[in-house]
């Protein structure tokens, strides 16, 4: 059973354009129980003959009890896409676009806040849990295979680095979750790893940071305080120089804490084993779980 | 994109917050009417994106005519060099003229998004006119910090506190409080990262002044800002950055560095300049192709690398999703023809047609070494290094 996601899982998808269209195939093709896709004039058709279409969020869920919500609208229209969600009643929402205009994020948040909605990303890869085959987002259905180690990073492609490596050394993942790269994401690494920590599938948490605000540090905090299964951590961003933004909207060194010394030296003394490049984590992992 | 301070006093006259007059100029003539019609003493400032412009000579204090002409005459045409710049620097296009102020106090006030709260926080500091960062570090409990409502926005009496912890003196409640609270409302209507007044002065007539003004808008939201999409200054960009950004490439040039990175995602681009650290060498750039980069968007990526007189060897770390191994590879192929660019490559390839794309890079006519995977790419990387001698 996937952390975040309710069971069964039943996904409504919004923002069925060019991209959206081809990633929900996908996620048709792994075996992701969708009920339902959202396109306004597109009412009483079926997506790949086989999804219903809705007008709205929250027909589709009043039709088809969709639970859970993802969203791959363009960025300047997300935020609306996200709080018709929540407005619609779905529990987990996974918000996949990039660019989504900080300020638009601080509001979504804000009100899903004073909901029970939880929103996961934006502008992240989603989740994945190989052992059911429930595929929200964009993470490669032929990168994982099913396993104990629990997955939780800021960057998509080093998920799926960390997934390559632990796969080399014959390690599966329980479930991979991507919180994404933007300053003000739905989900926290705090979020997951109270989620790994009540998990029995998972035995092993890998946690891959990156520079730019204190997320990992508070991170720390919750792993020396309540987590006993093993940690391997990362954090990209060493060579990184103060006040550039790299490609993330959110990795960005605007004070000390921020950067990625201060990370691995936080995570050091919460008793992670912290591996200066995700090209170890397999490595760390294997030596630590044997 | 960052404004000039010309750009952003602007905006503050729009919403309230007091600025001096002043004139722009892009000559001595222009300067020396500008200086006359203000009346000296007058402070002349070059308008540049870069802070430590007062160290880097670009803020000249002017008590005659001749002394502003001189100033902006010797400013107007060069290259301001900061801290904040690359060894390159920052054309100097533009100089402000603008009346000296009479200072009784200097405060710093800022306001950026605090990602951690969700919400803007209010930044500001009593001892103003210094770096904020050093006060931060030093004196903590000499910083305020005020965090707004993200729905609401900042309540009248969140101003207020802020202006009461800053100790403006009784008669500078209102006003600083309604200046705060403007600065906050710009923050949030033109979506910005960042407003700064640093220095914001109390005058020994006792008002209040801004007397520097840094405002910097969020790229992702420009897209409802035509008008200030229109103040963009592309002149103020590093030249390799600039190109990169016309080709919608994440691109960020690193000084000091001789090992040009080539990488698809910028959680991999960032990890996989650490990398080249660990075998022994600097990373020249930052370079996320992005997802589903195609053939054109590549061959720029791979000649903006190249063109970079510093990259001596490229690492290029490619783990492919939707984007597809063998286009990567033809399109550095391309542009290494088309540039006739020799520069050794060591190349990991994963992911979709990885192996397409290691062979068609293996059978080109070009210096590459592959490498299963990125632990390994970094070896390869030291062995070259160690064998091509030099230090950074």
């Amino acid at each position: 059973m996937p952390v975040l996601v309710q069971d069964p899982c039943r996904l409504l998808v919004q923002g069925l354009g060019r991209d959206g269209s081809f990633q929900a195939q996908r996620i048709l093709e792994y075996g992701t129980n969708m009920v339902a896709a959202v396109h306004p004039n597109r009412g009483g058709t079926k997506f790949m003959d086989e999804v219903p279409y809705f007008e709205t969020a929250i027909e589709a869920v009043a039709q088809t009890n969709a639970n859970t919500g993802l969203v791959f609208v363009p960025a300047p229209f997300a935020m609306d896409a996200i709080i018709e969600q929540a407005d619609a009643g779905i529990s987990l929402i996974v918000c996949i676009t990039e660019g989504v205009p900080v300020q638009d994020m601080m509001k979504a948040k804000a009100y899903l806040d004073r909901t029970d909605s939880r929103l996961l990303g934006p502008n992240c890869p989603g989740l994945i849990h190989p052992g059911e085959r429930i595929k929200l987002g964009i993470i490669p259905g032929a990168a994982v295979t099913p396993g104990n180690v629990g997955v939780v990073s800021r960057s998509g492609t080093l998920t799926y680095e960390a997934v390559a490596q632990l796969g080399a050394v014959g390690m599966g993942q329980s479930t991979c979750v991507g919180i994404g790269g933007d300053p003000i994401p739905g989900t926290n690494f705090i979020d997951v790893l109270t989620e790994f920590r009540h998990d029995d599938e998972t035995e092993a948490i890998v946690l891959i940071g990156e520079i730019g605000g204190t997320r990992e540090q508070a991170a720390a905090q919750f792993i020396k305080e309540n987590i006993t299964k093993p940690v391997v951590a990362t954090i990209a961003g060493q060579t990184a120089p103060p006040g550039k933004r790299m490609g993330h909207a959110g990795a960005i060194i605007t004070g000390k804490a921020a950067q990625a010394s201060e990370k691995n030296k936080a995570l050091e003394a919460a008793g992670a084993t912290v591996v200066e490049s995700p090209a170890y984590i397999g490595e760390a992992m294997a030596g630590i779980l044997g | 994109m960052n404004l000039h301070e010309y750009q952003a006093k602007q905006l503050f006259k729009e919403y309230g917050i007091p600025v001096l007059p002043w004139r722009i100029v892009e000559s001595a003539d222009e300067a020396r009417q500008a200086a006359d019609e203000l009346g000296c003493p007058v402070i002349v400032k070059a308008q540049v994106h870069a802070g430590g412009r007062g160290k880097a000579g670009g803020v000249k204090f002017a008590s005659t005519t001749d002394d502003a002409v001189d100033h902006a005459s010797n400013m107007l045409g060069t290259r301001m060099v900061t801290h904040q710049t690359g060894p390159s620097g920052v054309p100097v296009n533009k100089v402000m003229i603008t009346p000296a102020a009479d200072i009784a106090h200097e405060y710093y006030l800022s306001i950026v998004m605090d990602g951690d709260e969700g919400a803007p926080a209010i930044i500001a500091t009593r001892e103003g006119g210094v770096e904020i960062e050093q006060i931060a570090e030093e004196h903590p409990e000499k910083i305020v910090r005020i965090i707004g409502d993200p729905l609401i926005g900042l309540l009248p009496y969140r101003a207020r506190d802020a202006a009461l912890a800053l100790g403006f003196p009784a008669s500078l409640i209102r006003p600083a409080s309604a200046l705060i609270a403007s600065a906050y409302r710009i923050f949030t209507d033109k979506d910005c990262s960042l407003v700064e007044i640093n220095p914001l002065i109390e005058t020994e007539d006792g008002k209040l002044l801004a007397i520097d003004a840094k405002i910097g808008i969020e790229d992702d939201a420009l897209f409802r800002h035509p008008d200030l999409r229109e103040l963009h200054d592309p002149d103020q960009m590093d030249p390799l950055e600039r190109e990169a950004s016309e080709f919608d490439l994440a691109y960020v040039k690193l000084e000091g560095g001789r090992v040009g990175c080539m990488v698809n995602g910028a959680g991999l681009a960032m990890a996989t300049m650490d990398i080249t650290k660990w075998a022994g060498a600097e990373p020249a750039n930052f370079l996320d192709i992005g997802g589903s980069a195609d053939l054109d968007r590549i061959e720029h990526a791979f000649k903006i690398i190249v063109s970079d007189p510093d990259v001596e060897i490229i690492l290029v770390n490619l783990f492919a999703g939707i984007a597809r191994s063998d286009v990567v590879a033809t399109g550095i192929i391309n542009a290494a023809k088309d540039v006739g660019a020799t520069t050794p490559v060591v190349a990991a390839m994963r992911g979709t047609n990885a192996e397409e794309g290691l062979q068609l890079l293996h059978e080109s006519d070009m210096d590459i070494t592959p490498a299963p995977d990125m632990a390994s790419a970094a070896e390869v990387l030291r062995d070259k290094l160690a064998s091509m001698g030099g230090s950074n």
